[in-house]
């Protein structure tokens, strides 16, 4: 019997569930109450990222994903989306820097992350301000646009018999045993589901919720900037050292250190700032200046550049900083794939196919659910499903 | 200029200006900031100080004798130091502060360099008018090919003529002084090219018997149109440009009420410089970020919500002149008086405006208002404008993308909206932000909604550089 799954979510995340899916023979509904890839995935910079992660889970699924976003380049065309593989170059200013990236590069390394020390990076990347100590060049690290290859996903999912419905999820249905049987919609219908895909990013929190599935996504706000048109000036994914400590850090209140690099358009895009002030969408200048400040650091020749535009979403973390991916103890039927900060771009074509493989209950496209246990839901609850 | 200002205004065309005399008067201390280099805006532009002189633009002009004692109230205050007047100060940000506001500029008076300003006050008052609201064609992106509003301020602003041979499309009575101006400086305007029907008026009467200020002005225009033998061409569009270089023909083409050409009825005409316009979008670019209910207007674009005081909804914001509805100068200086009265109400000063005169200003705001909205429904953009477009035809400039890549962005991209179809096409992703394409892309995607544009949190672009300055200062 074909297994019916309704993926919440239409962002990235929910895209990619939706073509693992349909690919494995499901019968997958996409529902979300707006547009494809409105929201967080909307508002990011379309990072595929190994260089910023920790040896661990998270880079785990990265490195699979990376894979993945490779293969479903070929297959669908890596023009459609804007598939790039720029290579992220992260560099220290201080002979400590240097050190500390050296030696967690070096983790990374043992992980299996490909990584090539920099000493002269102006040849690598021309315009970088002079007097730096050095760096470390990920070509692993690329770039899609992720309003794209979310579109670009999805159209392959219908093509495999996926359906999208616009409306919002107020409900669960369950039947014996807790088991959902469906799904119930804003508009009182009830789409018919074995299983429920939790792919709601930000709002995964509160999709949780109305399964009976609760789990803790909360936002945490970023701005990024946008240049006007250049030639291509900077030409890999360039950062700070510092970068990593912030994303992985906790602190409540605002950090920046920012990331550059140019795109497909000629824009330079200049990223991201984190703050948390829940879904506080007013504009803040101070976060923006302070991006400028980076930037400008570390590219010198951006201070004669115009800044032409502003966005800011809000990416969905779990409080251990680790996306959700995996069955609901509690509920059978519910799997989250949600909290995934600000990463999802990244780790969406995995998280798909780890979904898909939970799911079915057996890997699928290179994703084992005996590999990715950190992700489970379960390490929130106790034996008793709980939360800690 | 140590002290703070009571109210900053963004802003120094007649709305602005009539907001600043009127607060002035009231005793509060004003800021007052435009990107322009003299106050007067689009409207009252005119040349540099130092060539008024060498270039008379007064025949050009409407409301003179307003502008002129606009202007010494103003000049004065300027001298007492009660007016912090900040020209050529381009605001990319304004953001609420505590109780009060924060508005962002950059000062561009030694341009190109560029540097950072900030400034407080407990009220914010934006006056940001309007600007040419533009729909593609063939050829609308060849040089010589501009706005009409552009031809308006280049003879405005310097004397200049676009062009000796002109044609003039689009729809509404703006058409009108422009052809007249440009007759006056010499050009020949070949065609006047009005898509709508000039008979449409009648199905308002009483907005126009009430307005004879409007009356005189259209006699005006068709006294001096007639002079220098303009045809208007009622029910007539230009649907295409032609050269290489630069434009050297307009095709024309007689249309139906919905807009689509009427077979058969095309010419060509040669010129060497074409004008258009459909009416004018609202600058919002600082109200909607800071949150503001926006309201639909008659004439298809998305305005801030106001009371009868000119109140947005958010405290201590008020708006005055085309952001509320596009509706001219005269609109523009009563609903300036409104906003300020409210403002010094609001902050406990005494109210300047007497009854009787405050009774006058609302009264000519609500007479102006009607008549602003009977011209809108007279001067609708054609609902079958795009049947003009191929699918090469370039829609947005910016960023190259063509009607037919917007067409497929909401047929198979299944785009709902102007957002969606940036989202797909990069369409307004550009230099302008859509602030040029957007309302086009609107009517290609959803036309029987109101436009409402993209939220932009930078309402003008500014260097990393000046930015990174304003860090430091905090």
């Amino acid at each position: 019997m074909t297994l019916k799954v309704v993926v919440v979510g239409a962002g990235v995340v929910g895209a990619a569930c939706a073509f693992h899916a349909a690919s494995a023979g499901m019968d997958v509904a996409v529902v979300d109450r707006g547009p494809v890839g409105a929201g967080t995935t909307s508002r990011g910079e379309g990072n595929i990222l190994l260089s910023d992660k920790e040896p661990g889970p998270e880079l785990d699924l990265a490195r699979l994903s990376r894979t993945l976003w490779e293969e479903i380049g070929q297959e669908l065309g890596p023009a459609s989306f804007e598939l790039e593989p720029k290579g992220g170059l992260v560099v220290a200013g201080t002979a400590e820097g240097l050190a500390a990236l050296h030696a967690f590069a070096a983790r990374q390394a043992a992980a299996g992350v490909h990584i090539e020390p920099v000493t002269r990076l102006r040849e690598v990347e021309p315009l970088i301000t002079p007097g730096l100590r050095g760096g470390v060049l990920y070509s692993q690290d690329a770039q899609v646009q992720p309003v794209l290859a979310t579109a670009a996903l999805l159209r392959a999912a219908v093509r495999r018999g996926a359906r999208l419905h616009t409306g919002e999820v107020v409900g669960a249905v369950t039947g014996g045993a807790g088991r959902v049987t469906g799904v119930r919609m804003g508009a009182g219908e009830v789409l018919p589901a074995d299983a429920v895909v939790n792919a709601a990013g930000t709002w995964g929190g509160e999709v949780g919720r109305r399964l009976g599935a609760p789990v803790e996504v909360l936002p945490r706000r970023g701005f990024v900037l946008v240049t006007e048109p250049l030639p291509v000036v900077v030409r890999h994914k360039v950062y700070s050292a510092d970068y990593v400590a912030n994303v992985a850090s906790s602190d409540a209140g605002l950090e920046t250190s920012c990331v550059v690099e140019g795109t497909r358009g000629g824009t330079i895009l200049i990223g991201a700032s984190r703050e948390r002030v829940g879904f506080d969408t007013t504009m803040n200048t101070a976060v923006v200046a302070r991006l400028a400040v980076q930037a400008c650091r570390l590219f010198p020749f951006l201070r004669e550049v115009h800044l032409i535009r502003a966005y800011r979403g809000f990416r969905p973390y779990c409080p251990d900083h680790l996306p959700v991916v995996g069955p609901d103890p509690r509920v059978t039927g519910v799997v989250h794939a949600c909290g995934h900060e600000g990463a999802g771009i990244g780790l969406a074509p995995a998280t798909g196919a780890l979904v898909t493989a939970h799911l079915l209950g057996r890997p699928w496209r290179g994703a084992d659910p005996a590999a990715h246990t950190g992700l489970l839901p379960d390490r929130f609850f106790t034996s008793g499903g709980a939360p800690q | 200029m140590g002290r703070p200002s009571d109210i900053i205004i963004v802003g120094a065309g007649p709305a602005g200006m009539a907001a600043a005399a009127t607060a002035l008067a009231g005793g509060l201390r004003v800021a007052q900031v435009d990107s322009g280099t003299a106050v007067g805006g689009q409207f009252w532009r005119h040349p540099p100080q130092h060539a008024r002189s060498a270039i008379p633009t007064d025949d050009l002009h409407h409301g003179l004798r307003e502008y002129r004692a606009l202007s010494r109230e103003l000049s004065m205050a300027r001298k007492a130091g009660r007016l912090d007047l900040r020209l050529a100060h381009h605001v990319w940000s304004a953001v609420r502060e505590g109780d009060g506001f924060a508005v962002h500029a950059v000062d561009r008076r030694d341009a190109p360099r560029e540097s950072a300003v900030t400034l407080h006050a407990p009220r914010l008052l934006v006056a940001t008018g309007a600007y040419d609201r533009q729909l593609p064609f063939q050829g609308w992106d060849l040089p010589g090919v501009l706005t009409i509003g552009g031809l308006q301020a280049l003879l405005k602003g310097g004397g200049v003529t676009a062009g000796s041979r002109v044609a003039l499309g689009g729809t509404g009575p703006f058409l009108l002084p422009v052809a007249a101006g440009l007759a006056a400086r010499g050009v020949e305007v070949v065609t006047v090219c009005e898509a709508g029907n000039p008979l449409a008026w009648l199905r308002h009467p009483l907005p126009v018997l009430r307005n004879p200020g409007k009356w005189a002005e259209g006699a005006g225009y068709a006294f001096g149109l007639a002079r220098h033998r303009i045809r208007v061409r009622p029910r007539t569009a230009i649907t295409g440009a032609e050269g290489g270089d630069r434009v050297t023909a307009v095709r024309i083409a007689a249309v139906a009420s919905d807009g689509s050409p009427r077979p058969g009825t095309e010419r060509r005409i040669e010129v060497d410089a074409v004008g258009v316009g459909w009416g004018f979008t609202p600058q919002l670019d600082l109200l909607i970020p800071l949150g503001c209910d926006l309201t639909n207007s008659a004439d298809g674009n998305a305005v801030v919500a106001v009371d009868g005081g000119q109140r947005t909804s958010v405290p201590g914001l008020y708006a005055a002149g085309e952001a509320c509805g596009v509706g001219g100068a005269a609109l523009a200086v009563g609903e300036g008086h409104l906003a300020a009265q409210s403002a010094l109400t609001d902050s406990g000063s005494a109210a300047v405006l007497g009854n009787r005169r405050l009774v006058a200003v609302r009264a000519t705001v609500a007479r102006q208002r009607a008549f602003a909205r009977a011209m809108a429904l007279a001067h609708p953009i054609p609902a079958a404008w795009s049947s003009w477009l191929t699918d090469e035809t370039v829609v947005c400039r910016c960023e190259e993308v063509t009607a037919g890549a917007v067409r497929t962005a909401c047929t198979e991209g299944g785009a709902h909206d102007h957002r969606q179809v940036k989202q797909l096409t990069r369409a307004g992703m550009g230099w302008c932000q859509g602030r040029m394409c957007g309302p086009a892309v609107h009517c290609l995607t959803s036309q029987n909604q109101v436009y409402t544009p993209a939220e932009r949190l930078v309402a003008t672009p500014v260097t990393l550089g000046a930015l990174a300055d304003l860090d430091e200062q905090q």
